[in-house]
């Protein structure tokens, strides 16, 4: 019996998702009695030793050039490692991978799937009980799993990662991909133009600007913030649709969904559909110059005016709070 | 090329959760419920594009659900679909929707599957890539941009910090997301021709539980918002950093 945890490297960093996959899997292999096994394909000694950390007992470690992001070809090598060492469970992140992988391995090995799971699981007679938001954020549902082998996808930001010294035992472990023809070519990647900025699903921290700031010309001032506090950008759908930003930083229902520490929000009206994405955030500030504007009903902090004077000074606030940390 | 574009049957963006028996189901009394945006404004709307542009020959939709679900199916008829399909039962997860789903697609020869990225109820992001797996079919998620030519596609798609352009040989199965098309509204003339639209009736296939849902409860909003005067912003940096803690 064990937990199989999968793992991904992304730009030379063990995926921040996977790290709190390792930890989930670990406490859920905890509760269960047994142990919690990490896959990972193409990690080098030092990102093995991060995983190992993060609570893995086992790492099975794949060399394997053919998988790439293919996810016909990451199922089947998490299918055969999840039948080689008995899994109980299989932890993904409900990352864009564990979006296009879970399902898919939950269809071959009639799994049953909780799709972006926030807490842990408790355990009821032989079925797992885990809780997940459902009506986009609006409310959270209690999914029993009640087949034999469990899948679990563990919404990125539920849980700050840990790290311990724990040290894990290496396998060199090889999938049997031969008799599977890659049928999906890729021709072209592009990555977005972040500026260095931690990629929005991942930032703990993000400032955010709508329709109130009038134009493109005038994100200088969000941008400035942004990089006071070391948070990543992001905009409401308007100002996406209108090209005043890029499409990737597009919050809400149709957008990416986030949930950072803290989510700046700036001449945003606070739309129904906006919430959706956002209403994850631990703590909210809203800036707005009409106190009747949505927002400040689901806002932690207010205030009341411009933009354009408000939001200088806050950077400036911050500027001297870092100053005066160090 | 034969299009299946499954789309869901959702309350709309708006409205007012509420759940009823003891919070063990969700309380649908007085919710006027739409075609899961996702599903009709990208995959639905995509389809028809590229059977306008004589791409693809037909665009199925398919619905798995109750009789009541037919004004939303005939809504999808009213923009363009040629016919629909409602597989006649109700699941407890996304495994049996999309076991409905692929057991027809199979039986009826679909060159492509469309679905949109997740449904606005469940925000599961599960039924394409479970379909594509027991139809063991290649699957492209979170899609922006879908191209046919032959029996090859070309798609772009969301990854990790940044995006991919993919090609496809066809059968395959594909989620949509933002990008793909732009929402279109139902003319007169669409609305009337989908009422004479054919909207065939299936039973459900017998489909194991792999999941259920135990109850539901509403997520507390925000109680008190701390309004902080504009001359104060200093308080505002101090309150996020000792009572809030997040910087
Ligand atoms: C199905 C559906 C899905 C949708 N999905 C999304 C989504 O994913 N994300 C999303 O964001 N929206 C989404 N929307 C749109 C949403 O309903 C709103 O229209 C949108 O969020 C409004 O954007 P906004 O707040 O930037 O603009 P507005 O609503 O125009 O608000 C601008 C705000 O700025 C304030 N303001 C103006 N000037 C200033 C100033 N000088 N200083 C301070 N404040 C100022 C105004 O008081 C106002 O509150 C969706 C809609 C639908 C129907």
């Amino acid at each position: 019996m064990s937990v199989l945890i999968y793992t991904e490297i992304n730009k030379g960093r063990v995926k921040k998702a996977s790290l709190e996959s390792v930890n989930y899997g670990a406490k859920v292999a905890e509760l269960l009695g047994t142990e919690a096994i990490a896959i990972v394909n193409n990690a080098d000694a030092a990102q093995l030793e991060e995983i190992g950390k993060a609570g893995a007992k086992t790492i099975l470690s794949l060399k394997n050039e053919k998988i790439g992001s293919d996810s016909m070809l990451i199922s089947a090598a998490v299918e055969q490692a999840a039948k080689a060492h008995n899994a109980q469970v299989i932890i993904f992140a409900f990352d864009i991978t564990g979006k296009a992988v879970a399902p898919r391995l939950s269809a071959r090995l009639k799994a049953g799937l909780v799709a972006g799971a926030v807490d842990y699981p408790t355990v009821n007679g032989n079925a797992l009980e885990v809780k997940k938001n459902v009506f986009s954020g609006k409310a959270t549902a209690i999914y029993s799993i009640g087949s034999a082998t469990k899948i679990i996808a563990l919404l990125p930001n539920s849980f700050p990662v840990k790290s311990g010294d724990n040290q894990a035992k290496i396998i060199d472990w090889s999938a049997d991909l031969d008799a599977i023809k890659p049928r999906i070519i890729v021709k072209e990647q592009k990555s977005n133009a972040t500026g260095g900025m931690v990629p929005l699903p991942e930032a703990e921290l993000v400032v955010s600007a709508g329709r109130g700031l009038k134009g493109p010309e005038n994100w200088g001032i969000v941008e400035d913030l942004a990089t006071a506090l070391n948070a990543t950008t992001a905009c409401s759908r308007p100002v996406a649709d209108m090209h005043w930003r890029p499409h990737h930083e597009h919050v809400g229902q149709t957008g990416v969904a986030i949930r950072p520490n803290l989510y700046i929000a700036i001449g945003i009206s606070g739309a129904i559909q906006h919430l959706a994405g956002v209403n994850g955030s631990k703590t909210i500030v809203v800036i707005n110059n009409d106190k009747e504007a949505p927002f400040f009903k689901s806002a932690d902090y207010g205030i009341v005016g411009d933009a354009f004077s408000i939001v200088p000074k806050l950077t400036e606030a911050i500027k001297k709070f870092k100053a005066n940390q160090n | 090329m034969k299009i299946l574009v499954a789309i869901s049957n959702v309350p709309d963006t708006t409205t007012k959760i509420q759940f009823s028996d003891g919070d063990t189901k969700f309380n649908s009394a007085g919710v006027t419920y739409v075609i899961n945006p996702y599903d009709e404004w990208y995959a639905l709307v995509r389809a028809l594009e590229l059977k306008e542009a004589n791409l693809a020959e037909k665009v199925t939709i398919i619905h798995v659900g109750l009789a009541d679900s037919e004004a939303t199916i005939r809504k999808g008829l009213a923009l363009g679909a040629d016919d629909a399909v409602r597989i006649d039962g109700e699941g407890p997860d996304a495994f049996f929707v999309a076991a409905q789903i692929a057991s027809y697609a199979s039986a009826n020869g679909y060159d492509m599957v469309l679905v949109g990225k997740e449904t606005i109820n469940y925000n599961g992001s599960s039924v394409g890539g479970m379909i594509a797996g027991l139809m063991d079919l290649p699957y492209v998620s979170l899609a922006t941009k879908l191209d046919v030519s032959g029996n090859k596609a070309t798609i772009e798609h969301d990854m990790d910090g940044g995006t991919q352009v993919v090609e496809c040989e066809l059968p395959m199965v594909v989620s949509c997301a933002k990008g793909m098309a732009e929402q279109r509204i139902p003319n007169m003339r669409g609305i009337m021709a989908a009422r004479t639209k054919p909207l065939a009736v299936v039973a459900a296939t017998p489909t194991e539980a792999l999941t259920g849902i135990v109850s539901y409860s509403l997520n507390a909003g925000r109680t008190t918002c701390k309004m902080i005067d504009e001359s104060s912003i200093d308080e505002l940096v101090n309150l996020l950093h000792t009572e809030a803690k997040v910087i």
